[in-house]
């Protein structure tokens, strides 16, 4: 894989804590990776590190072959960053915020007029363009955040929670507008706690547990590792032992009663006929049935309890 | 590996530093502090203008005498510049480096090709380039108001002492600009940041010169029967009221705008034997006078400096 983003072995303590534990990452070109966790799981302070505005205490970094501590200007010309919670000067309208940061990147007045009005154009925010930012809401500044990546012309985009704190209508624009960026060839790396809610973008994920990464892979790859199914059947039915019914059965992975008649099956795919094959010949009485995805939240706890299981039996 | 990084400090240098300045010619606060110096300005030189007419004519440097003359209850020109300077300074820096954290833009900035370097001296650039405006502005105005006023032209002489005078009171704020840079760098809260500089100015202009005394009377005592001490105490005092930019730009001023100063030290009787008292000095030697001071200033403004530089590069950014 040609890795735009590597690193190695990386560590960040802050005094006696370990923010960042180890973390090995490889994000190809192209790639949407999500970097997927609690809030203060290390995620921003990795993101701090790739973008050299943070000392690693050990370990390595590339981007793009180059390394931010001492090419620090060359990266930063390359990545565009969307931190937490982007400010912007509130006495300054749109256009002068971006206009600003067009300066500092060293773009000429006619070429950065020029980008300013292409990236607020797609961001939507055109109509806006000469308001005060104090008056922008979350998702407007979130938004704007985004068009000054586009301004930049970056080829990687890391978006630190670029959802958080956004209503679920501006989430699914913002999510949009980062696939549309992507099917450009833009390499994305975001961040977010919200795991399930990233996993339809992300063609790739790296969760991240106390400052370390528990799993990486695609979505699909960790449902099917951790939990060894990729669809969940929901099964309510009564004079059966749904257990035992079902024991033997091709991809089912496994069955938990979560209350009196009601059970939880993991499967490799949809499996309902059999299920329902099986409820009914064993002399039961089939009530409901329901299937969905498994969503990456289910990973993340059913991983991270076992990891701690063993732990503490350790 | 290379140790050097790659690149030039400077890059976006001067992108911030007029993008501060224009920040504080747009901005309330800066607006409220520049008129307050200015009407206090007029008010004292007006006041000067009325006792300078009176002895019109027999003065032969009337116009250093409009920065120089109080009248009662007024203080002179160059007392109320040298008391309110130091806040147009605070009000200029005070939030440079907090603000950015509170405001959530200094990651995004620094994620832009720049070194730290330059957010912080152009922030540096930005407050000295209002500074001198200010300044410039200031002493046009008066030399204005004594032109029409006294209906009289400047010499040549007294243009370059005002020039110097200039010179030195651009470098007076510059020190306290840099004590505003050090707070915000330091504190993360504006607030204490601001009430942190203004203690500090009111502790070096107000009160430094009562407590010199005190300072040198425990620890250079007076011996009656050696005169000696008295020098070493008289001495001491003056060293430790050097510590305050406050009296150093005193005596810049003293000895640039009242030519007739020959000494900013002690004078002993013998040493003014066949002297001229009150004979004029020309500039170069009035500016040997002051050079100390200045270069005392001038140091002092980078060590501050290199305070908020090294304090700002081992600050973690995020929020």
């Amino acid at each position: 894989m040609s890795g735009v983003i590597e690193t190695r072995g990386l560590v960040k303590r802050y005094g006696g804590f370990t923010a960042v534990d180890h973390v090995d990452l490889d994000v190809g070109k192209g790639e949407v990776f999500g970097l997927l966790g609690p809030n203060g799981s290390g995620k921003t302070t990795t993101i701090l590190l790739l973008l050299g505005l943070t000392e690693p205490t050990e370990g390595s970094v590339r981007v793009n072959g180059l390394d931010p501590l001492r090419q620090p200007l060359a990266v930063k010309r390359r990545v565009g960053y969307l931190p937490d919670q982007v400010g912007f000067y509130d006495n300054m309208t749109a256009r002068e915020n971006l206009s600003y940061t067009a300066r500092l990147m060293g773009l000429s007045g006619g070429e950065a007029a020029a980008r300013i009005a292409a990236a607020l154009e797609r961001v939507r925010l055109a109509d806006v363009a000469n308001k005060r930012v104090g008056a922008f809401s979350r998702g407007m500044r979130q938004r704007l955040g985004l068009a000054e990546v586009i301004m930049k012309q970056a080829e990687i985009a890391i978006l630190d929670e670029p959802t958080g704190g956004l209503d679920p209508q501006s989430t699914q624009e913002l999510l949009e507008m980062i696939g549309e960026l992507a099917g450009e060839g833009m390499t994305i790396v975001l961040s977010s706690h919200l795991l399930a809610m990233v996993q339809s973008v992300c063609d790739r994920v790296a969760l991240f547990n106390k400052g370390r990464i528990g799993l990486t892979g695609s979505v699909a790859d960790l449902t099917s590792d951790v939990l060894g199914g990729t669809h969940v059947v929901e099964v309510e039915a009564d004079g059966v032992d749904l257990a035992a019914a079902l024991a033997g059965t091709d991809g089912v992975t496994g069955v938990t009663a979560t209350r009196t008649g009601g059970w939880r099956v993991d499967t490799a795919a949809d499996l309902r006929p059999e299920i329902a094959r099986r409820v009914v010949g064993a002399g039961g009485q089939l009530r409901t049935m329901s299937i969905r995805r498994t969503t990456l939240d289910e990973v993340y706890v059913r991983f991270f309890e076992e990891e701690a299981r063993h732990a503490e039996a350790a | 590996m290379p140790r050097q990084r790659e690149g030039s400090p400077f890059t976006g240098l001067a992108t911030v530093a007029l993008k501060e300045a224009a920040d504080h010619m747009t901005s309330a606060r800066i607006h409220l502090v520049l008129l307050l110096i200015f009407l206090t300005a007029v008010g004292a030189v007006y006041a000067a203008i009325g006792e300078v007419t009176a002895t019109i004519g027999e003065d032969q440097f009337l116009f250093l005498r409009l920065f120089t003359t109080a009248r009662d209850p007024l203080p002179s020109f160059v007392a109320f510049l040298g008391f309110l300077l130091p806040l147009v300074a605070i009000a200029l820096g005070f939030d440079a480096i907090n603000g950015e954290h509170n405001r959530r833009t200094l990651s995004r900035v620094l994620a832009q090709p720049i070194y730290r370097d330059a957010l912080l001296a152009g922030k540096f650039v930005g407050g000295l380039i209002v500074i001198a405006l200010c300044l410039l502005t200031l002493w046009l105005l008066v030399t204005g108001m004594g032109i029409l006023l006294t209906g009289l032209p400047p010499s040549g002489e007294e243009v370059l002492r005002g020039l110097a005078f200039l010179l030195a009171s651009f470098v007076y704020a510059g020190v306290w600009l840099a004590v505003a840079l050090v707070c915000s760098t330091l504190f993360r809260a504006p607030a204490t940041s601001a009430l942190a500089a203004l203690t500090l100015w009111l502790i070096l202009t107000l009160f430094w010169s009562m407590l010199a005394p005190l300072v040198a009377g425990a620890l250079a005592p007076i011996d009656p029967l050696d005169p000696m001490t008295q020098v070493h105490q008289l001495e001491l005092q003056k060293a430790f009221a050097r510590i305050s930019p406050n009296v150093l730009y005193g005596e810049m001023t003293l000895g640039l705008l009242n030519p007739a100063t020959r000494s900013l030290g002690l004078v002993f009787t013998a040493q003014l034997q066949n002297a001229l008292l009150g004979a004029p000095l020309p500039v170069s030697q009035s500016l040997m006078l002051i050079w100390p001071q200045l270069a005392g200033m001038i140091a002092a403004l980078l060590v501050l400096f290199t305070i908020a530089y090294v304090s700002f590069q081992r600050q973690e950014i995020r929020a």
